[in-house]
């Protein structure tokens, strides 16, 4: 069942949900922090509506800067803010920062420690019709490999916003990454976070009446994926088989903690991600469960190929990263662990 | 504005000599590291510690300090030998350069030597990070100015046009560039690997106001700085013309001595001629 304390919308997984994309969240974010702090500043690689940032740019023009398409220049300007007492804000989709500025973002913000926020948007397969070239499924991969930068992954509009009120207050280089087509917001202003801390979700065990299962899975989600793993976790309740929906809107650092504490008593793991499944979030849980809890894993993400133009449930079904497909990936977990006990 | 006598051009050669021994010293005892543009840019960077850049040794992080970012990391050790002597750290200290635990590194690091304000080595991104420091500085109303010392090469990379570009529509005049024009870059003479000229014509054409200027020449260095904090309606770059490895015949002029080190033997033969160098 839904985790109680995780103050959830209700509704979540009896009716249809709200939807809103991820992206709203951070620009509510940032006006709302350009309201209370005065060093918040906002660069924008031409991108400044569909990144959300068009409220900020109208409402403090002193402190929004148009870099042009220009996103090297929009990571090294930013990190001479950081470096300045300021907390900038760079604004572009994720292909191009952190993507085409790798080099900048490694050597003048997390190698240099300035306190720069990346926020890359249309992240992902649902980016939708823009295709393979706007669909970023490496970024978490790019930046998980760098000394300093933390990752930020949120699972819709309403933690979006919080995020990214919660970056500003943290000195040092966070990633952000959102998504641009909208998505179920399951969260509420409730619902705690901590950036440091993964939520339980969703947790069969918590439903003390139902005993006989056939066997029991972790899923670890990140992003709009946790919408699906909670769809997920509904359906396999119904087949016998519990399971533990933990919101990992932390990517680095990772709350281990939680995580080993969740596997521990599942038979799998299961990692859900709208990214490539090599580098991302199963990467980073598979790392963690390798050195303190081997668990049989099963990732679910994009296969190693690149996307395509599509709607935003075509895409997920094409490439599996839906709901079913965590559903299918647990069953097959589930008879393969039974049959290895068996034998 | 500090005064400008004939003494004090003749101190501030003489510092530019006493750096171009210590980066002669330190690169021998490092045997990697680049020697020619340290030693072209050794009369601008005395030139800045000693004259030019309000700063305090003693304070490195003092928050109304003019900010120095140096784009070229490769050309740190001018850098560290002439914060040495201009108190940030130990003058022994500089044979540490490019060792294990050390406080310099190979490339210069923010977070490791004190008064160096950027992390840097990766050319093309100098510029762009001034001019983040330059517009905090308008959006505090502080009253520093930030100087970017570039390289003539490193206007091969896109970076550097982004950042000229966004400059020039900014209009702003908080920051002051110096490129290091020496002509040589890591493969050869810059003509020939990738022409920059006309230098001056581009960054006009980007709405910057030019300034040439023997980069050897006390007085012209300072006057051009000085003439660029007084541009108020444009970004100024100050086009330093230098010779690179300046004061070691066999290295002047000469780019295979942009990426490499002395010998021990090459170093005696330098520093002899440095010592002569001086009374010229």
């Amino acid at each position: 069942m839904i985790n109680p304390s995780a103050k959830l919308n209700k509704k979540v997984l009896t009716q249809k949900p709200e939807m809103t994309p991820i992206r709203n969240g951070f620009g509510s974010a940032i006006t709302q922090l350009g309201e209370k702090n005065k060093n918040v500043v906002v660069l924008s690689a031409d991108l400044t509506e569909s990144t959300r940032a068009e409220d900020f740019s109208k409402k403090f023009p002193e402190r929004f800067f148009s870099v042009g398409v220009a996103e090297q220049n929009l990571i090294t300007m930013a990190s001479g803010f950081g470096v300045s007492g300021k907390i900038p804000f760079a604004c572009s989709y994720a292909v191009f920062s952190p993507g085409r500025n790798w080099e900048q973002i490694r050597t003048t913000v997390a190698y240099n420690n300035s306190n720069v926020k990346i926020a890359g948007h249309h992240a992902g397969l649902v980016t939708g019709p823009d295709g393979a070239t706007h669909q970023a499924i490496e970024d978490i991969a790019t930046m998980r490999a760098m000394p300093n930068m933390r990752i930020f992954v949120p699972c819709d509009a309403v933690e979006a916003e919080k995020m990214t009120i919660a970056a500003a207050k943290i000195y040092g280089p966070i990633y952000l990454r959102f998504s641009r087509n909208e998505t179920p917001v399951i969260t509420t202003k409730e619902t705690p976070l901590n950036p440091d801390k993964a939520e339980i979700f969703y947790d069969s065990s918590l439903k003390k009446s139902r005993k006989t299962k056939k066997g029991s899975v972790l899923l670890v989600a990140c992003g709009h994926m946790v919408y699906d793993a909670l769809l997920a976790a509904k359906e396999l309740e119904e087949k016998d088989i519990a399971s533990v929906v933990l919101n990992m809107h932390t990517i680095k650092p990772l709350d281990e903690k939680t995580l080993i504490e969740c596997a521990r008593r599942c038979d799998g793991v299961i990692t859900a991600e709208d990214h490539n499944i090599i580098g991302g979030l199963g990467g980073a849980v598979a790392e963690a469960l390798a050195k303190k809890l081997p668990k049989r894993m099963e990732l679910i993400g994009t296969k190693d190929v690149f996307g395509e133009s599509g709607e935003t449930d075509e895409l997920k079904r094409k490439y599996e990263i839906d709901s079913k497909a965590i559903v299918k990936a647990a069953e097959k977990m589930i008879k393969e662990t039974k049959r290895k006990t068996a034998e | 504005m500090r005064e400008l006598t004939q003494e004090k051009i003749a101190f501030i050669k003489n510092i530019a000599n006493d750096v171009r021994e210590e980066v002669i010293k330190m690169l021998a005892e490092a045997g990697s590291g680049h020697s020619a543009g340290p030693l072209g840019m050794a009369d601008i960077f005395a030139a800045m510690y000693f004259h030019i850049l309000n700063h305090d040794p003693k304070d490195p992080l003092w928050e109304d300090r003019d900010r120095l970012v140096l784009s070229n990391g490769h050309i740190c050790p001018v850098l560290y030998a002439t914060l040495a002597f201009a108190g940030y750290m130990p003058l022994k200290e500089l044979k540490t350069l490019r060792k294990l635990n050390s406080r310099l590194q190979g490339h210069p690091h923010r977070a490791s030597t004190p008064g160096v304000e950027t992390t840097s080595g990766p050319l093309g991104s100098g510029l762009s990070q001034s001019i983040g420091i330059a517009l905090s500085a308008k959006l505090d109303n502080k009253k520093y100015q930030t100087y970017c010392l570039m390289s003539d090469g490193e206007h091969n990379e896109g970076n550097t046009w982004e950042a000229i570009m966004f400059a020039g529509k900014m209009k702003l005049n908080n920051v002051t560039a110096i490129i290091d024009r020496n002509n040589i870059q890591i493969d050869g003479f810059t003509e020939n690997v990738m022409p920059i000229e006309p230098l001056r014509d581009k960054y006009e054409a980007f709405n910057w106001h030019v300034l040439e200027i023997d980069g050897h020449n006390i007085y012209e260095i300072i006057a051009a700085a000085t003439e660029a904090k007084a541009i108020y309606e444009k970004p100024t770059v100050i086009i330093a013309h230098t010779i690179p490895g300046r004061g070691v015949s066999f290295m002047e002029k000469n780019y295979l001595w942009h990426g490499k080190p002395p010998t021990i033997q090459e170093a005696k033969v330098a520093l002899d001629e440095l010592k002569k160098f001086r009374t010229k």
